[in-house]
C-alpha cells in the first residue's frame, strides 16, 4: 500500500465520506419529515443505527482479516485485522453513547436493559476491550497475531449466540418495557435518508481504516529502517 | 535436511537472528557457537517449528515425529515421575516397545533407580539426563541439542559423549554449545553466532 | 483411534498431576462455599428466591475462573508446553484432554455448590442440575482456550476473567433461565447449542493458539 502523501484512494475516500455524512446529516434533520409519534427526536435513528451497523461491518472485517492471517500466515493481515477492531471498538463506543442519547429522549434514562442493540454493544465493548488487553500483554509477534485473530473470530461468532442470549435473558428479567415506534416499514424518504447516513458512516469508517493503516504501516517502516542503520 | 536463506528472526524489536544462511545435510553435525544472546537457542527453536521466521525462509526436511528437542528447561512435568514423564511422551510420540525403550534409556543414563521419584527431587543434573532421554525416546532422524551439557556432571557428561560419538554420522545433530571442543572432533561443520 | 488415544493419555495426565499436586479442586470447592456465604450476607433480607439463583450462577462463574487460571500453570512455569507442542500429536488433542480434566474439576466443585446452595439457599431441580452440567462444558471449552492465550501472556492471571467474562455471558442467561424461567427446556437447548459451537470453535483454533 502506497504511504506516499498524494495517496489519491485514501483522499478520494475521506472526501466521499464527508460529502455523503454532510448530506445524510442535512436530509436526515431538515429533509426528512417527522416520525408520527415519536417526532424530532426520532431522527437520531439516522445517526445510532448506521452507526451501530458500520460498528458490526468492522467487526466482520476484523474477522474476515483475521481469517486470512490464519490461512496465509501473511504477518500484514495482523494489522489490518488490528485496525478493523479499533475502528468497530470506535463505532462502538459511538453507537452506546447515541443510544443512550436516544434513550434519555424518548423515555428519560440514560440506560436501559430492555434495549437489545444496546445491551448487545455493551457486551462486545467489553469483548473487543479485552481484545486490547490481550495484544498489549503478548510481545509483538507471530504468536500475538495468531491469538488475535482467534479472539476476533470468536467475537464475530458472539455477535449473534449473544443477541439470542439477550432476547432470551428478555424473559426473565421483568423491565419497564420501552416500545419504540422504529417502523419496520420505512417510508421513501426515511430509507433513502437512512441509505445516505448508512454509506456516509461506511465510507467514514473506511477513510478512518485507510488512515490508521496508512500510518501504522509508515511507522513500521520507519522503525524498520532505523534498525537497519544501526 | 536443513535450508535456511536469510533466516531472520526478531522478538517486537530487537533482532536476534539476521540475515542467515545455512545448510545442513543429513548426518551432518553442525555446531552452533556465540556469546550468550547471539541467536544460538532461537536458532535450534526455528530448526524445531517452535517459532517461525520474521524474515527470509526456512526448510526442515523432517516432520515433528521425527526431530527430537532438548531445550534450556528440561519441559518435563515436576510433580510428574521420571518414569510418568517419560512414559507420556512414549505415547505422544507413538514409540514402539516403549516400556522397553523408556528402560533401557533411563537404564543408560543411570536414572533407573530414581524412575519412581517426583522430577522435582531431581539434582540439576538428573534433570537434564532426563531431558535427554525425552529427546532420544523415539530415535529422531533430526536432533536439535541446546547446550546438553550443562548441568552434566563427570559422569553425564561421558555419557553424552559416549551417545553423540555413537549418533554421528547415523543423525542429523545440531549443537549449541558453550564448550566446542568437546565435540569439535565429531563436528562436520561450525557456525558461529555474533 | 490414535487422535483419541492421544487425548486420553493427555487427560489422565492433567487428572494425575492434580492428585498429586492437590491444590486447584480443594480451592476450588473452598472457593465456591465461601462466595455463597458471602452471597447470603450480600442479598438484603426479603430477597426473591430468583436472585439467589442468579448468585448462584455468578458464584459458578467466579469458581470456574479459579480453577482455569491454574489450567495451564504447570505448563507454563516448566515450558512443559513446548514438549507437548513438538510432539506429532494434533495440538486440539491438548485441549480436548486439558478441557476434560477441567470438566472433571468443575463436576467435583459442583457436587459440594449445589447441596450447599440447596441447603442455605433454594431447592435445586434436576433442570438445574442439568443446566450446570451444559455450563460446565461451556467454560471449559472456551475457558481452556483462553488459559491458554493468557498463559502464554505477561499479565497471566490478570488477563484471563477479562477474556472469559463477556464470552460466558450467554451461559448465565441459560443457565439463570433453566433454574427460574417457565420453560427451562429452551434455555437448556440454548446452552447445549452455545455448548456445540464454541467447542467446535475452540477446538478448531487451538491449534493456532500455542503455535506460531
Amino acid at each position: 500500500m502506497s504511504t506516499s502523501l498524494r495517496n489519491n484512494r485514501a483522499v478520494a475516500l475521506a472526501a466521499v465520506a464527508a460529502a455523503l455524512l454532510l448530506l445524510g446529516i442535512s436530509l436526515a434533520f431538515y429533509w426528512v419529515p417527522n416520525a408520527p409519534i415519536e417526532g424530532f427526536r426520532q431522527r437520531i435513528f439516522y445517526v445510532h443505527v448506521p452507526i451501530a451497523l458500520t460498528a458490526y461491518a468492522c467487526f466482520f472485517w476484523a474477522a474476515w482479516k483475521a481469517l486470512r492471517l490464519l490461512w496465509t500466515r501473511e504477518q500484514r493481515y495482523d494489522l489490518e485485522s488490528y485496525t478493523a477492531v479499533h475502528m468497530g471498538v470506535i463505532f462502538g463506543v459511538l453507537t452506546l453513547v447515541t443510544g443512550s442519547i436516544w434513550a434519555r429522549t424518548s423515555w428519560g434514562v440514560w440506560w436501559t436493559w430492555s434495549e437489545r442493540q444496546l445491551v448487545l454493544f455493551l457486551v462486545l465493548f467489553l469483548f473487543y476491550s479485552a481484545y486490547f488487553m490481550l495484544r498489549y500483554s503478548v510481545e509483538p509477534g507471530p504468536r500475538r497475531a495468531n491469538m488475535s485473530a482467534v479472539y476476533a473470530l470468536f467475537g464475530v461468532v458472539l455477535i449473534p449466540v449473544s443477541f439470542l442470549a439477550i432476547r432470551l435473558a428478555e424473559g426473565l428479567i421483568h423491565p419497564v418495557v420501552f416500545d419504540r415506534d422504529v417502523g419496520s416499514n420505512l417510508s421513501g424518504s426515511q430509507l433513502l435518508t437512512f441509505l445516505v447516513c448508512f454509506a456516509g458512516m461506511l465510507a467514514l469508517a473506511g477513510s478512518l481504516y485507510v488512515n490508521e493503516l496508512t500510518g501504522k504501516r509508515l511507522d513500521a517502516r520507519l522503525a524498520e529502517l532505523r534498525e537497519a542503520l544501526q | 535436511m536443513i535450508a535456511a536463506r536469510g533466516l531472520g528472526r526478531s522478538f517486537g524489536a530487537k533482532h536476534v537472528l539476521r540475515d542467515l544462511d545455512l545448510d545442513v545435510a543429513e548426518r551432518d553435525l553442525l555446531l552452533v557457537t556465540g556469546p550468550n544472546g547471539s541467536g544460538k537457542s532461537t536458532l535450534l527453536a526455528l530448526c524445531a517449528g517452535l517459532l517461525v521466521p520474521t524474515q527470509g525462509e526456512l526448510e526442515v526436511k523432517a516432520d515433528r515425529s521425527r526431530i527430537g528437542y532438548l531445550a534450556h528447561e528440561p519441559l518435563v512435568y515436576r510433580e510428574l515421575t521420571a518414569l510418568e514423564n517419560l512414559d507420556l511422551y512414549g505415547r505422544l510420540y507413538r514409540v514402539p516397545e516403549r516400556r522397553e525403550r523408556i528402560g533401557m534409556l533411563l537404564e543408560r543414563y543411570g536414572l533407573w533407580e530414581a524412575r519412581r521419584d517426583r522430577v522435582a527431587a531431581f539434582s540439576r543434573g538428573m534433570q537434564q539426563r532426563l531431558a535427554l532421554c525425552r529427546a532420544l525416546l523415539h530415535e529422531p532422524d533430526l536432533l536439535l541439542l541446546d547446550e546438553p551439557f550443562a548441568g552434566l556432571d563427570e559422569e553425564g557428561a561421558e555419557l553424552l559423549d559416549a551417545e553423540l560419538g555413537a549418533l554421528a554420522g547415523t543423525r542429523t545433530l545440531v549443537l549449541a554449545t558453550h564448550d566446542p571442543a568437546r565435540v569439535a572432533s565429531l563436528a562436520t561443520g561450525r557456525l558461529a553466532l555474533a | 483411534m490414535t487422535y483419541l488415544a492421544d487425548v486420553g493419555t493427555l487427560a489422565r495426565k492433567d487428572l494425575l498431576l492434580e492428585l498429586r499436586a492437590r491444590d486447584t479442586v480443594p480451592a476450588m470447592l473452598l472457593f465456591v462455599v465461601s462466595t455463597l456465604v458471602v452471597f447470603n450476607f450480600a442479598l438484603p433480607a426479603g430477597a426473591s428466591a430468583e436472585a439467589a439463583y442468579g448468585l448462584l450462577w455468578g458464584a459458578l462463574v467466579f469458581t470456574a475462573i479459579l480453577g482455569l487460571t491454574r489450567a495451564f500453570a504447570a505448563e507454563r512455569e516448566q515450558r512443559v508446553l513446548d514438549g507437548l507442542v513438538l510432539a506429532p500429536c494434533d495440538r486440539s488433542a491438548i485441549w480436548f484432554g486439558k478441557g476434560i480434566a477441567v470438566v472433571a474439576f468443575l463436576a467435583l466443585a459442583e457436587v459440594v455448590a449445589l447441596p450447599a446452595f440447596a441447603l442455605f439457599f433454594e431447592p435445586v431441580s434436576w433442570e438445574l442440575v442439568a443446566a450446570v452440567a451444559l455450563a460446565s462444558v461451556g467454560f471449559a471449552a472456551v475457558g481452556t482456550l483462553l488459559a491458554a492465550m493468557a498463559a502464554a501472556s505477561r499479565a497471566r492471571e490478570l488477563l484471563l476473567p477479562l477474556l472469559f467474562l463477556p464470552l460466558v455471558i450467554p451461559i448465565v442467561v441459560g443457565g439463570v433461565g433453566a433454574s427460574i424461567g417457565d420453560d427451562p427446556g429452551r434455555y437448556l437447548g440454548f446452552l447445549a447449542l452455545y455448548d456445540l459451537i464454541f467447542a467446535i470453535l475452540s477446538w478448531a483454533s487451538f491449534e493456532y493458539v500455542v503455535t506460531e
